[in-house]
C-alpha cells in the first residue's frame, strides 16, 4: 500500500519533471534514429546492414583507446559550438554563423601560434575574442537595423571563410602556409608551446596526440554557460527576452544590449571551439581546399537541438554525435560510406522536431491518459 | 425525448496540484444562452476546453443529443458542431482576417485544390453582413482592434455552422457599445436555434441575455439558476460565498503636488505619420485617480505606450514629479517611479513561459534584495513571491513556480497587479485593471487603487468600461481621435453624457 504509493508519486513526479522529459524524448530520437539508419544500411546493403553497419556504428567509438580518444577530441569543438547555437537559441536568435565565428577563431588561434608563437592559453583567447567579433556583427545588425541575424550571419560565413582563407595562404607566401604540406604548419612541428597540454590523456588514449585537456576545457564552458543562463540576473534576462521580447521591453530590459551581448558570447563559444580544434592538432588548416564552411559550425545546430539546447545536455549530445560519426568512418569502405552516420545524425536531428511529442506521449504514458494537447500561443484558456 | 443539446456528465480534470473540475455536470438546453458563473480559476475555461477537445477529462463523460461522445481534439468538437472563442484569442497574427477564418476549412476547387477565395469572402460578408459583425477581410490581424479580432473569431464558428457556441469572456475586450452589440448578436444567434454557452464575469450581462446560469467555485459544481427569477446579488453571493460590494466608499480626497505632467504630448503613426495622439496635455496629483476614458482605439493605447516608454514620442514633455522623463528608457522611468499594469497581460504584462515567482520579479530582479553580483537569489525570490501571492490571493496550481502560462486568466491578472502595486511607485499608470476578474476580484482591485489614492499615489487609469469609470476615479478626461475632448467630474456626469463626449458628439 505505502509501497504503492511511494511507486505513484514517483511516477507523477516524473511526469512532471522537464528534465526527465527532455533526456528521455531524446533517447526515444535517439534510438529511432538509430533503427532508421539501419533500414538505411539495410537499403543501400542489405546483407551488411547489422553486421558491418549499425554494430560497428555503434560499437567502434569504444573499440580501441584511439577511437575513444577520437570521440573526446572531435567532441571538445563540438561541444563549444553546440554550446554557442544553444546560447543564441535561448535568446530567441538563430545562430547559423557558428561556421564563421568558427573560422575567425580558427585563425585567430593558429595566427596567435604559428607566427606570434604564443602560448596556448593565449592563443585561446585570440581565438575567443576573434570569435566573439564576428558573433557580434550579425547581432548589432539585428539589434539597430532589424536585419535577421540568419541573413547576416550566413553572409559573414562567407566573408570570413574567404578572408582567412586569402591571408593563410597570401598567394603562397603567408608565414603560416606550409607549401610542402599545402596546410597551415603543423604545431607539432613549429609551434610546440602553443599546443593545448595533454596532461597525461594522449597517454591514456592510446598515444594519441590530439587528446588534450580540451575536452576539460569545454565541459568547463557548459557548466559556466548553465550557471550563466540559470542563476544569473543576465541570464534571466536573455531568456526574458527570448521567450518573450515584448515583456522584456516592458520590464525594461535592453532587448538590443541583450542581443548584441547574445550574439557576442555565441561567437565566441565558438571560437573557443576552433581553438579547441586547432590547438589539440587534431588537423591543421588548409586554406586552398577549405572553400566549404566548417562542418563543425552547423554541427553545433544539431548538437544544440538534440539537447533541447541545455548546455549540461549539450556535452551529451556532442559526446554522441561525435561517437556515431567515428563509428561512420570505421564502417567498412567494401560495404559503405563514411557519410552514413551524418545520415544518421540527421535522422535523429530530425527526429527531434517531435520530441515534443514525444514528451507528450511519455507524459501520457506516465499519467495514464491525461493527454494534452499544445495548442497554438496564448495559455489555456 | 430528452431537450438538452449537450450534456457534461460528472466531468472530473485534474491539473498537477489541483484539481481544476470537480465532478460538474453541465446541461445545455437547445438554442439557450447558458451563462457560466465562477471567481477567477474557478474552472470555467477548463470545463469548456473539455468540451472542445482540448483536455481529455479524467471522468465523467459527454453526452450530444443524448448520445455519448468522444471528443478527442478540437477536430472533433468542430465534427459535433461545437465552436469556441477562446479567452485570449488563437488567431495568426500575420494572417489576413478572411485567411484566418477560413484557415482550416478552406474552400478549394476539387481538382488541383486552389483556393477558391472569392467564394469564402462572399459567405464571410454575408454573415459579417447578417450579424452586424463589422471586420476588414483584408486586414491583417496584428493590425486590428481587439474587438474586430474578437468578431473574426465569431465569425470563425459561424463559417463553421456551428451549432453550439462556447463563448469564453467575450466580453473582457469589449467597449461597452461592442458589448451591447454582442448581446444582440447573441440574441438572434439563439433565436436561430444556435446554443450558447457564455462565460462572464458581469453579472449585468448574464441578466441582459441568458436564460440559466451555471454558477461554479473552486472547481465545484454550486447549482444552476433560472437568471429571470434570481436575483444578482444572490448570484454574486453564490459564486464567491460571500456578499460582495461593488459600489465604493470613497474617503474624501487629500490632493497633493502633480505627479504626471504631460504637455503638449504628440505621438505619430509610424505607418502613416497621422498623429494618434494629438497635442495632449494634463496633470495627475497626488491623491487622486484619474481616468482616461474613450471608445477603444483613441489614441489611449498609444498615449500609455508613450508615457511608459515603449513607444517615442514625437513632440511634448512628459514630467514624473520634477523630473523629466520624455527620452528616458523604460528602465530609468520604472525607477523614477511608474509601475505600469499594461493592457495586454500576454504581450506585455507576462513572460508565460517563466514561472509564477519569476513573473512577480520580472521588474526588480537585479535588485539588491533578490540579486547580489549578477548572481540571483533564488530563496529571496521565493519568499517574495510567497508573501505577493498570499496578499494578493493569486490561485495556482503550484504555487511559486507555477509556469503563468498554466494560470487562469484573471489570476493571471492579478499577478501583474500585485508585482506592479508592490513596487510601492508614485505613479500607477493601470490600464483596464479589472479585465477579466470576477466581482470579488474586481472589487479587491478597485479598492487596491481607492488605497493607492489615499495613500498619496497618483493614479491613471485608463478603462473602456463606463462603470468603472463612473464609480473609480476623481476626474475623467475623455480621449477622441487622439485628442483630449473633455474633463467631467463622475459625481456630476451621467452614462449618457460621457457616452457622447466618447463618441466624438460633444467637447469642451
Ligand atoms: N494547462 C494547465 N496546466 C495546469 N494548470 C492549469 C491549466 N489550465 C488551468 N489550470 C489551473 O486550473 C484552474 C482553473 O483554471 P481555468 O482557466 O479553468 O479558470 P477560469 O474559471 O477560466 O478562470 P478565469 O475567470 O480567471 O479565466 C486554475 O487554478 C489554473 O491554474
Ligand atoms: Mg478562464
Amino acid at each position: 500500500m505505502d509501497n504503492k504509493q511511494g511507486k505513484q508519486s514517483l511516477i507523477s513526479r516524473l511526469a512532471s519533471s522537464e528534465a526527465f522529459l527532455s533526456v528521455a524524448a531524446s533517447l526515444i530520437c535517439i534510438v529511432i534514429g538509430l533503427l532508421l539508419g539501419t533500414v538505411v544500411l539495410a537499403i543501400i546493403n542489405a546483407e551488411h546492414a547489422i553486421g558491418d553497419g549499425l554494430m560497428v556504428i555503434i560499437k567502434s567509438g569504444f573499440k580501441s583507446p584511439r577511437n575513444m580518444g577520437t570521440v573526446l577530441a572531435n567532441a571538445a569543438p563540438l561541444i563549444m559550438t553546440g554550446l554557442s547555437v544553444g546560447f543564441a537559441f535561448k535568446t530567441g536568435l538563430f545562430n547559423i554563423g557558428a561556421a564563421g565565428q568558427y573560422t575567425l577563431g580558427a585563425f585567430g588561434a593558429l595566427y596567435c601560434a604559428i607566427v606570434l608563437q604564443l602560448p596556448w592559453y593565449l592563443c585561446l583567447l585570440a581565438a575567443m575574442l576573434l570569435g566573439a567579433l564576428w558573433g557580434a556583427i550579425p547581432g548589432i545588425f539585428k539589434a539597430y537595423l532589424n536585419i535577421n541575424e540568419v541573413i547576416t550571419a550566413i553572409m559573414f560565413n562567407w566573408i570570413g571563410l574567404y578572408l582567412v582563407n586569402d591571408i593563410m595562404y597570401g598567394k603562397g607566401q603567408s608565414p603560416m602556409y606550409d607549401l610542402a604540406t599545402t596546410k597551415t604548419f603543423s604545431l607539432r612541428k613549429v609551434a610546440k608551446g602553443s599546443m593545448i597540454p595533454s596532461c597525461g590523456m594522449s597517454d591514456m588514449f592510446g598515444k594519441l596526440q590530439s587528446v588534450t585537456i580540451a575536452i576539460f576545457i569545454a565541459i568547463f564552458f557548459a557548466i559556466i554557460v548553465y550557471i550563466v543562463l540559470s542563476k544569473t540576473t543576465f541570464g534571466y534576462e536573455l531568456k526574458a527576452c527570448g521567450f518573450n521580447k515584448h515583456a522584456a521591453q516592458y520590464a525594461g530590459i535592453n532587448d538590443k544590449r541583450n542581443i548584441i551581448l547574445s550574439m557576442t558570447i555565441a561567437g565566441a563559444l565558438a571560437g573557443v571551439g576552433a581553438g579547441l580544434y586547432y590547438l589539440s592538432t587534431v588537423a591543421e588548416w588548409n586554406p586552398q581546399v577549405s572553400t566549404a564552411l566548417p562542418a563543425l559550425g552547423f554541427n553545433g545546430i544539431s548538437a544544440a537541438l538534440l539537447a533541447c539546447s541545455n548546455p549540461i545536455g549539450t556535452v551529451f549530445s556532442s559526446l554522441f554525435i561525435s561517437y556515431i560519426t567515428v563509428g561512420g568512418t570505421k564502417l567498412s569502405t567494401q560495404y559503405y560510406t563514411k557519410e552514413i552516420a551524418d545520415v544518421i545524425t540527421a535522422l535523429i536531428i530530425y527526429l527531434c522536431a517531435f520530441s515534443m511529442l514525444f514528451r507528450n506521449r511519455i507524459r501520457a504514458m506516465l499519467t495514464g491518459k491525461n493527454r494534452r494537447v499544445n495548442v497554438g500561443k496564448g495559455g489555456n484558456d | 425525448m430528452n431537450d438538452y443539446i449537450i450534456e457534461m456528465l460528472n466531468i472530473t480534470k485534474e491539473f498537477p496540484g489541483i484539481i481544476a473540475n470537480d465532478n460538474i455536470t453541465l446541461q445545455l438546453k437547445k438554442g439557450e444562452i447558458h451563462a457560466l458563473l465562477g471567481e477567477n480559476g474557478a474552472g470555467k475555461s477548463t470545463l469548456m476546453s473539455v468540451l472542445f477537445g482540448l483536455y481529455q477529462p479524467e471522468k465523467g463523460e459527454i453526452r450530444k443529443n443524448g448520445e455519448v461522445v468522444k471528443i478527442k481534439d478540437p477536430n472533433d468538437a468542430n465534427a459535433l458542431g461545437i465552436g469556441m472563442v477562446h479567452q485570449h484569442f488563437k488567431l495568426v497574427e500575420v494572417f489576413s482576417v478572411l485567411d484566418n477564418i477560413i484557415l482550416g476549412v478552406e474552400p478549394a476547387t476539387k481538382r488541383l485544390g486552389f483556393l477558391q477565395k472569392a467564394e469564402a469572402r462572399r459567405k464571410v460578408m454575408e454573415l459579417s453582413e447578417r450579424y452586424g459583425l463589422k471586420v476588414d477581410p483584408d486586414a491583417l490581424v496584428e493590425d486590428i482592434t481587439v474587438g474586430m479580432q474578437q468578431r473574426t473569431e465569431i465569425l470563425k464558428m459561424l463559417y463553421r455552422d456551428n451549432e453550439v457556441l462556447i463563448f469564453d469572456e467575450p466580453t473582457a475586450v469589449l467597449t461597452p457599445q461592442e458589448i451591447d452589440e454582442l448581446m444582440k448578436i447573441m440574441k438572434g444567434l439563439a433565436a436561430e436555434g444556435k446554443s450558447i454557452l457564455f462565460i462572464t464575469h458581469k453579472l449585468d450581462e448574464i441578466k441582459a441575455v441568458a436564460d440559466r446560469c451555471t454558477v461554479l467555485r473552486k472547481g465545484r459544481y454550486i447549482g444552476t439558476i433560472d437568471v429571470a427569477t434570481t436575483s444578482k446579488e444572490e448570484m454574486s453571493e453564490m459564486m464567491v460565498g460571500r456578499k460582495v460590494q461593488l459600489v465604493m466608499e470613497k474617503q474624501p480626497q487629500k490632493l497633493g503636488n502633480s505627479v504626471l505632467s504631460v504637455q503638449n504630448l504628440t505621438v505619430k503613426s509610424k505607418k502613416h505619420g497621422k498623429a494618434l495622439v494629438n497635442n495632449v496635455s494634463f496633470n495627475v496629483r497626488r491623491g487622486e485617480i484619474t481616468c482616461i476614458a474613450g471608445i477603444d482605439g483613441n489614441g489611449q493605447s498609444e498615449l500609455v505606450y508613450a508615457l511608459t516608454g515603449l513607444m517615442k514620442t514625437d513632440s511634448g514633455k512628459i514630467y514624473l514629479g520634477d523630473k523629466e522623463i520624455t527620452h528616458m528608457s523604460v528602465r530609468e522611468r520604472n525607477l523614477s517611479g511608474l509601475s505600469h499594469i499594461p493592457e495586454d497581460r500576454h504581450k506585455h504584462g507576462l513572460v508565460l513561459d517563466y514561472t509564477l515567482e519569476n513573473n512577480l520579479v520580472l521588474k526588480r530582479y537585479f535588485d539588491k534584495q533578490f540579486a547580489k553580483n549578477g548572481f540571483l537569489k533564488f530563496s529571496e525570490i521565493r519568499r517574495y513571491a510567497d508573501g505577493l501571492i498570499e496578499k494578493y490571493d493569486v490561485r495556482s496550481g503550484q504555487g511559486a513556480v507555477t509556469a503563468a502560462r498554466s494560470m487562469s486568466g484573471g489570476n493571471q491578472q492579478k499577478a501583474i497587479i500585485a508585482r506592479e502595486i508592490d513596487l510601492g511607485n508614485d505613479l500607477l499608470i493601470a490600464v483596464q485593471p479589472t479585465r477579466g476578474l470576477d466581482v470579488g476580484a474586481i472589487e479587491y482591485i478597485r479598492k487596491e487603487l481607492l488605497r493607492q489614492r489615499d495613500s498619496g499615489k497618483a493614479v491613471l487609469l485608463v478603462s473602456l468600461e463606463l462603470d468603472e469609470v463612473l464609480e473609480v476615479p476623481d476626474r475623467i478626461l475623455v480621449m477622441y481621435e487622439g485628442e483630449i475632448v473633455g474633463e467631467l467630474d463622475p459625481r456630476h456626469t451621467t452614462a449618457k453624457e460621457l457616452g457622447l463626449y466618447m463618441a466624438g458628439a460633444q467637447r469642451n
